[in-house]
């Protein structure tokens, strides 16, 4: 009951911020008007339109995938929630409506094809899927029936290769190895660097493979790799000790906050004590509950979001998640807010009427806004972020240092 | 030093699949059955003490007592409603039935606690201890687990053997039929078998996310079969056999990640595992069954 | 033709009841799809259901014939899939798409079919639950390996490497076709649904054949006691190969018509999890029951997909636990097969008794 009344007032107060926003759409930046991304984006994000929101019409049906049960549910649910916040607000300034149903794939391929063809009769566009693997299938598949699609957080190439229809909100694995690799160069952060990664997951292994590659051309000095299995896999002492026999200052860690967090405390156990590296998906690693952040203290990471930023974006996004969903958000759902509110921006700007437009018209008008050039989204996850016709976004990441519990622009 | 090094983590990391293949172990021996429910058992027992101990600041000893009735009523509870109108089925069915209420426990913990993960406090609150100065550690989690898997092990070869219950828990493991016209009770014998087999689960979970601290609904999947294997290996059915098979597997899987290869460390396990059971057939310590036409 | 179905043996008649229901199935869904009454949803799953079957028809022939349990049939699908798809993929473009279709779904047969008979050998020695856990083993082996396994292909040939993609040392012109954790990528999908109907008839005919001949009944001897069996000159490891060896193959084949009716394919598919919903289907459907097999297979894949339809995403796994064991208990149970039997005689009587004053009745209301 707490919570629904907690969400009709986040949904009453993004009411009053947004009407604030689509009434201010003209003033100039740094007034009342930016205190929220819907505040200040539909000026930038439209300019083909002369900045003038509420061009498109209608109710957008947006089909979501991603798993809400089993292993990884917790980086699909956090989409999904992510994703509700913004729909909240935008369906809440009037004008173009956001539908959003979600659907479970369970991390599984064939179950995301099969959600997928369980949205494709009602859906305008597709977001999602959250993980890489069931996304290329989905992909695919809304290629060739010519839906939109737009992942919030599947980061592989293979994803939008050779498809013009699929779009990424996250960084790609190849580009943000490369950058963690020239920025630990750049600031000299290790002497004798040590990787451990995940070798049976996509993200993890696209990450170290460019991370590696960059390292060999920048003259990084890897002294020792160790990887494992399963994100499920408890132990890591072998690895600790074959990182610590090595003498690795600067251990990068390019997987999920939740292996990570086991790994820290036993490099803590054991007494090796390196500095660590990682990258998005170490985000959230502070929003454990009962996590001890002294493990943490001094954990670089390179990340899109900071849930601890003082913005105004950032603290009302946070205020509502935290009210609808208890707990602190992480990248993959800022990654799902900023994916509404591109889609959002998009469709204003290319004038469509969702309620009279096909989906194969609508995929092929949000292609060319997407690529157009001079369309760029101002969201939690960067600002003046565009995207290539490969459908790859430029963004810049930040990389901050975990000082005290919060994170620390670097 | 490394080598060292190395064995202690196997050690440690087969003490808890030894806990956790001791309660296989036991519902395997006495009741036939694969309790594929009991690595979820153990997430439910690892989440109690995460809400009674790390977020309920209770005394850790009181949480685990309080995880122990909540796991051994559960696991009755399992029992009575989907294993034991099974009794007389094939023994398949109870096999597929436990995979069901594995999935139950999995779901109902991802809906009551979310998917979020939790970060477990150890339970132990010992040093560790430091030799040839400092070059070599042992975690203190460590020494608790060896120390409880011992005392458990020691504790159910005793009761089994020495006391009333543990004689009708092998007359009913021998022969159910003989056993009942001997006037044991086979359905009390089996649900005190779960209750103590669920109430060690309780104390696996805890001691399981006091080394590896992250807790979600899926912590209990993964130990669950590296344990059965570990009973398997050990001789299902024989309660030594589960700590010698756990520790070994624990062991094995260490060294092999450490000196062949961290990226098919699993695969090596279990080829391992395979060689082992093709030289004993019946496990490490198991009986082999004398089959009369 | 009426005369010559009650005089053929019972078996024979049952066969020809099971074909009937897998046509019938066929024939269904190509009306319904004409008359465009079946969902997309339901369109989609139809290639995954025909493997599906497949796999539960080969593994009933392991566990419920043989009467082994084997948690590793996913291993065998793996190996049917990546050895098959590999081959699709190596040769696109090269051969005609049917000849590489049919190319690639007897290598991934023969394949499964070759690992089959290196694990059978020496594993069905065990017995019981340690063969399970080794054929769980196999399963798992196979799961990491082909993980870390890199395969590419230039004009040199093969390269292999357990490490990374960068360690194959490709020609510039050479492509990666195993690409560790990534697996295989942006596969031309080749399934189809007449394609999987054709398979599935293909499996039936050889297991319901190998069944009902002299080495399906030395099969079953076994099962039933093997002693026995030995005694009377039954060569255990010969039949017990036979059945595990064809298992394995159709196990691969439906690999490979799994595999090719998606866009990519990855080791971590065919893990445990999958290798236990294949035998969940063989144990529903009823063990040594190749119809239950069928029946269950199709109804346990449609059920979760079904279930989204009632707006209850975030429950759905929850129900489909709880209808399992809800299933298994009404199945397997002894006092629920009791009451089934008991309810359905008092139905009959009620049927019978129902049956006579409502003709009397309607006679009556006639005159």
């Amino acid at each position: 009951m707490k919570k629904y009344l907690s969400l009709a007032l986040a949904a009453a107060m993004a009411f009053s911020l947004a009407a604030c926003g689509a009434t201010g759409t003209s003033a100039p930046a740094g007034n009342a008007a930016d205190s929220t991304p819907a505040a200040s984006t539909p000026a930038d994000a439209a300019p083909a339109e002369g900045g003038e929101a509420g061009a498109a019409t209608g109710t957008l049906n947006v089909g979501g995938i991603g798993p809400l049960t089993g292993g990884v549910a917790v980086y699909g649910l956090a989409t999904m929630q992510g994703a509700e916040i913004a729909v909240e607000e935008i369906n809440a300034l009037g004008g173009l409506q956001f539908e959003l149903d979600f659907k479970d794939d369970t991390g599984v391929a064939e179950t995301a094809v099969n959600a997928y063809n369980t949205l494709k009769d009602s859906a305008d566009v597709i977001y999602g899927t959250t993980t890489t693997d069931p996304c290329i299938n989905v992909a695919a598949e809304t290629f060739n029936d010519r839906f939109f699609q737009l992942t919030p957080s599947a980061s592989s190439t293979a994803v939008t290769e050779g498809r013009d229809n699929v779009f990424q909100m996250c960084f790609t694995d190849p580009n943000q190895g490369a950058s963690a690799a020239d920025y630990v160069k750049d600031n000299n952060l290790g002497e004798s660097i040590g990787i451990i990664y995940n070798n049976a997951d996509a993200y993890s292994t696209g990450l170290r493979d460019a991370f590696v590659a960059r390292a060999a051309e920048i003259g990084l000095n890897v002294v020792e790799e160790q990887a494992f299995p399963d994100d499920n896999t408890p132990d890591f002492s072998a690895q600790l000790n074959a990182l610590a026999a090595a003498n690795v200052d600067l251990l990068f860690m390019p997987i999920y906050y939740t292996p990570a967090y086991n790994i820290v405390n036993q490099a803590q156990a054991q007494g090796f004590a390196p500095k660590y590296f990682g990258c998005d998906g170490m985000d959230g690693i502070l929003d454990i509950e009962g996590m001890n952040p002294d493990l943490v203290e001094g954990l670089m990471l390179m990340t899109p979001f900071n849930a601890s930023a003082t913005d105004a974006a950032t603290t009302s996004f946070v205020e509502k998640y935290q009210a609808a969903y208890d707990g602190l958000p992480n990248q993959f759902a800022a990654d799902g807010y900023d994916a509404m509110w591109a889609l959002y921006y998009a469709a204003n700007a290319a004038g469509i009427d969702a309620d009279n437009m096909s989906h194969e018209d609508i995929c092929e008008a949000l292609i060319a806004t997407f690529t157009s050039g001079d369309f760029s989204v101002d969201g939690l996850t960067g600002s003046g972020m565009t995207w290539s016709a490969k459908g790859e976004i430029s963004k810049d990441p930040v990389a901050v240092r975990i000082e005290n519990g919060v994170y620390v622009t670097m | 030093m490394q080598f060292l090094s190395n064995l202690i983590g196997g050690v440690s990391l087969g003490s808890v699949y030894a806990l956790i293949a001791l309660g296989y172990t036991m519902v395997y021996g006495i009741a036939r059955m694969l309790n594929f429910a009991h690595g979820d058992v153990i997430m439910v027992g690892a989440y109690v003490v995460f809400f009674a101990f790390c977020s309920g600041g209770m005394n850790p000893l009181l949480a685990i007592l309080i995880a122990m009735a909540v796991c051994t009523l559960l696991g009755v509870t399992i029992e009575r409603i989907a294993y034991r109108p099974l009794r007389e089925a094939p023994s398949l069915a109870v096999l597929i039935t436990a995979i069901g209420v594995s999935y139950l426990l999995q779901n109902g913990a991802l809906l009551l606690w979310s998917a979020n993960p939790r970060a477990f406090t150890s339970v132990v609150s010992i040093p560790p201890i430091s030799l040839f100065g400092g070059r070599l550690t042992i975690p203190g989690n460590t020494l608790v687990n060896v120390v409880v898997c011992l005392v458990i092990m020691v504790g159910l070869w005793l009761f089994v053997n020495r006391t009333t219950p543990g004689h009708a828990m092998q007359a009913v493991s021998e022969d159910r039929g003989a056993a009942q016209l001997m006037g044991i009770n086979v359905n009390a014998t089996i649900s005190l078998t779960f209750a103590i087999g669920s109430a060690l689960a309780a104390v696996a979970g805890a001691l399981l996310c006091s080394s590896y601290p992250m807790l979600q609904p899926t912590t209990g999947a993964m130990p669950g079969i590296k344990a059965f294997t570990a009973a398997v290996f050990g001789g299902i059915g024989s309660i030594p056999g589960a700590l010698l098979g756990g520790i070994l597997l624990g062991v094995i899987e260490n060294l092999s990640k450490a000196y062949i290869s961290t990226q098919i460390s699993d695969a090596i396990v279990f080829l391992v595992l395979i060689v082992i059971l093709l030289i004993k057939p019946t496990g490490l310590l198991g009986k082999k069954r004398v089959v009369k036409v | 033709m009426l005369q010559r179905i009650k005089t053929m043996r019972s078996s024979t008649r049952s066969n020809l009841v099971t074909y009937g229901i897998v046509l019938g199935f066929y024939a269904a869904v190509q009306l319904l799809n004409a008359a465009g009454l079946l969902s997309s949803a339901f369109i989609g799953q139809l290639v995954p259901i025909c493997a599906y079957v497949m796999l539960a028809i080969s593994l009933n022939l392991t566990v419920g014939f043989l009467g082994e349990l084997s948690l590793g049939h996913a291993g065998f699908m793996s190996i049917g899939a990546f050895s098959g798809v590999s081959f699709w993929m190596a040769t696109q473009g090269r051969i005609p798409a049917w000849l590489g279709v049919l190319c690639a779904l007897v290598i991934g047969a023969v394949c499964a079919g070759i690992f089959g008979l290196l694990i059978g050998v020496p594993v069905l020695r065990l017995e019981g639950d340690y063969l399970a856990i080794v054929t769980l083993a196999f399963g798992q082996i196979i799961v990491n390996v082909i993980n870390a396994l890199y395969i590419g292909i230039d004009a040199r040939g093969l390269h292999i490497s357990l490490k990374d993609a960068a360690s194959l040392n490709l020609a510039e012109d050479g492509k990666v076709i195993i690409n560790g954790a990534m697996g295989i990528t942006n596969i031309p999908k080749a399934s189809t649904f007449t394609l999987g109907i054709v398979l599935v008839v293909l499996t039936l005919a050889v297991v319901l054949n190998l069944i009902h001949s002299r080495a399906g009944r030395a099969i079953t001897a076994i099962r039933d006691n093997e002693i026995a069996a030995q005694s009377i000159g039954i060569n255990l490891t010969k039949y017990k190969l036979m059945a595990f060896i064809i298992s394995a193959v159709f196990a691969g084949v439906a690999g490979v018509l799994y595999a090719l009716n998606f866009t990519s394919l990855v080791s971590r598919r065919f893990d445990y999890n999958t290798s236990i919903t294949i035998l969940m289907f063989v144990v529903l459907g009823g063990m040594g029951s190749i119809r239950g097999s069928i029946i269950a297979a199709a109804a346990l894949t449609v059920l979760p997909e079904l279930m989204r339809s009632f707006g209850m995403e975030s429950y759905r796994m929850l129900i489909y636990a709880i209808v399992l064991i809800a299933m298994m208990l009404f199945n397997s149970a002894p006092a629920a097969i009791e009451w089934r039997k008991k309810t359905a005689q008092k139905l009959q009587g009620v049927w019978a008794a129902h049956k006579k004053p409502a003709g009397t009745g309607s006679g009556k209301g006639a005159a």
